[in-house]
């Protein structure tokens, strides 16, 4: 080869390699434009209809009187359960496998399954909650039903990022803790729980936020789709609002409670719904209660990834 | 206070310690009960869908619901072959992948080998935050935006097709395909970036002919897994695509996918225990069967082509 055609074909690959760099930055930025012209569309129609009239009126069949009442007090409440029961599991079931469990066959299932089960697509979880919860146990078609379905649903990431919260704490704490005499369960729980609390925190809120846009596994469960009042109030309406009583056990546990075997909504099935109707108003109506979702999961998102951020930063062990 | 390892209090220390392994063999054991937990799941999900499908499989021969060509369990006429249902979800899958797998590879390659650094810490995050988004508001972009702009192309398009539910998944996947690329691209060892460099080989070259080849047991086990999101979505479908199921391969028909045919059936109120209930956990078997499928083609390229530097 002379030196004339080397050069050349070395300025051709140069050539190749900036198409290639010029390719890939207009394709991050042309996706990223596409999506956020998504959004802003979404935004757009929704924005004029958000009113706090919207906030608090029920669904309606007329298009302007219907607001989102019971869809986020339903996503209030199922969110609640969720969370009740999907960080304590979650948490302890990190802490287990990772600083408990020996190296054994019962571990390695354990562990597969972790793996397996974040790849289950979500409707699964609802004919599971389906079959399970709502005819084996009896549980109803309920917001208790729906809060652990989803606590289900977002477990494998609760777990996931406790692991690697608490792998990332040097094996030396753990040494000083034991060599004052501390048993495991304090070393866990008083050094190794704290230095990792940030860590996990994020882990919950981006299993939280992932629980919020879920519409496949409630529809599957059977959350209404038309729902005009709200689950009875757990508190009394005169001081001192908790429901106590003369009789034994002088706490109405069965008023207090109530409310998780009530019938639910919840915002993404409302928004299905909305979306569903051949009607123009209506999907003004969707709009609006996909603004409040996006609002909802982009700003509970960008917390998390704000908090990574920061954490990444602070700690260097 | 008295010494600890005096003699008159050597009984108070055993007792103590004592308690404390009982304590600690507990709180041991409640630890063990909650890691257990998703074992039960993974149980219930077998149990429940095996029981309820064997109920299915006794009323309908599996031979019909394999290979018969109509799916129509809400009608008169019932017919339960599933072919439709899985057409309907392989066409839909297809377009997401046709858009996710490409364009996620490029943007990884770039995002691993050419961005600058800050570009990656502003982008990563931005995508995270896109692939956050709920899949019913995707349902609506598909469905209000992208159809209508669709339309325009493709006169004759109907409201409902899968084509614009498939395109807007793909969307939805990318973020996922590419950053799971992108770190697995980053992992590969930096002297092998090297030694390429050190032959002549400009960036591009190096990021197809050893980049892309050394990890290609992480790019392998993005695209699937990008493939089983595709086959589970459920609201983007179910939206968009029609509930219509339909027997063919044009992306520009419409068809109900599996996950779609399961939510338009618990929007109903179901009768338990009637045939009618049992083919919705009839049709969730199969999707859990096809996803096991893809996740075992998975595990084996992972480790087939996995490289020892």
């Amino acid at each position: 080869m002379s030196q004339k055609n080397l050069v050349n074909d070395i300025s051709r690959r140069k050539l190749i390699d900036s198409c290639f760099a010029i390719l890939g930055l207009l394709i991050i930025f042309v996706a990223i434009f596409i999506l956020l012209g998504l959004v802003l569309q979404i935004l757009i129609e929704g924005l004029p209809r958000l009113t706090p009239q919207f906030f608090v009126s029920f669904p309606s069949r007329k298009a302007e009187q219907a607001g989102i009442l019971s869809a986020w007090v339903g996503t209030s409440l199922v969110m609640f359960v969720t969370a009740c029961v999907a960080i304590p599991l979650g948490i302890a079931s990190g802490v287990y496998l990772e600083e408990y469990a020996r190296k054994n066959w019962l571990s390695a299932i354990i562990e597969i399954n972790v793996t397996n089960l974040a790849g289950v697509p979500s409707i699964v979880y609802g004919l599971l909650a389906l079959g399970l919860f709502v005819y084996q146990f009896q549980l109803g078609q309920s917001v208790l039903t729906a809060g652990l379905t989803l606590a289900l649903l977002i477990l494998p990431v609760v777990i996931v990022t406790t692991r690697e919260a608490i792998r990332a704490i040097p094996i030396s704490l753990r040494e000083a803790s034991y060599a004052v005499g501390a048993t495991k369960w304090q070393t866990v729980w008083d050094h190794i729980l704290p230095y990792s609390s940030g860590s996990i925190l994020t882990g919950i809120i981006i299993g939280l936020a992932r629980a919020i846009g879920q519409t496949a596994p409630l529809i599957t469960i059977g959350a209404l789709t038309f729902i005009a009042f709200l689950p009875e109030s757990p508190l009394n309406n005169e001081f001192p609002f908790l429901p106590l009583e003369m009789t034994f056990p002088f706490f109405n546990f069965q008023q207090f409670f109530a409310w998780l075997n009530a019938p639910f909504t919840v915002l993404p099935i409302q928004m299905f719904t909305w979306v569903s109707r051949p009607e123009q108003e209506f999907q003004v109506n969707a709009a609006a209660a996909g603004t409040v979702l996006l609002i909802m999961t982009l700003g509970i998102n960008g917390i998390a990834i704000y908090l990574r951020y920061r954490l990444r930063q602070g700690i260097k062990w | 206070m008295t010494p600890i390892l005096s003699k008159d209090n050597r009984n108070g220390q055993i007792s103590h310690s004592a308690f404390r392994n009982i304590r600690e063999s507990i709180i041991e054991f409640a630890l063990f009960l909650a890691a257990l937990s998703s074992v039960g799941t993974t149980f219930g999900i077998l149990y429940i869908l095996v029981t309820e499908s064997w109920l299915f499989f006794q009323q309908v021969p599996i031979l019909n619901f394999l290979t018969d060509t109509q799916w129509t369990p809400l009608f008169n006429d019932k017919h339960y072959g599933i072919l439709p249902l899985l057409s309907g979800t392989l066409v839909t899958s297809a377009v997401a992948l046709w858009v996710a797998i490409p364009l996620g590879t490029i943007v990884a390659i770039y995002l691993s080998e050419f961005a600058p650094a800050k570009l990656r810490e502003w982008v990563k995050p931005i995508l995270e935050l896109l692939a956050a988004i709920p899949t019913v508001v995707y349902g609506y972009f598909a469905l209000l935006v992208v159809t209508p702009l669709l339309q325009k192309v493709f006169t004759n398009l109907p409201t409902f097709n899968m084509l614009s539910g498939g395109l807007v998944m793909g969307l939805m996947i990318l973020p996922l395909v590419s950053s799971i690329c992108e770190d697995a691209m980053r992992a590969v060892p930096v002297v092998l970036k090297e030694g390429s460099y050190a032959m002549g080989a400009t960036r591009l070259q190096t990021a197809l002919k050893v980049v892309f080849p050394a990890a290609i047991s992480g790019v392998g086990a993005a695209y699937i897994l990008g493939a089983s999101r595709a086959v589970g979505e459920t609201m983007i479908v179910a939206i968009a695509s029609g509930l219509l199921p339909n027997l063919t391969l044009n992306p520009l028909e419409q068809g109900a996918t599996i996950t779609a045919y399961i939510a338009q059936v618990s929007l109903g109120d179901l009768p338990h225990g009637t045939v009618e209930y049992q083919t919705i956990f009839a049709a969730g078997l199969t999707l859990v069967i096809i996803t096991l499928i893809l996740n075992i083609i998975g595990y084996f390229l992972a480790k087939r082509y996995r490289e020892i530097y």
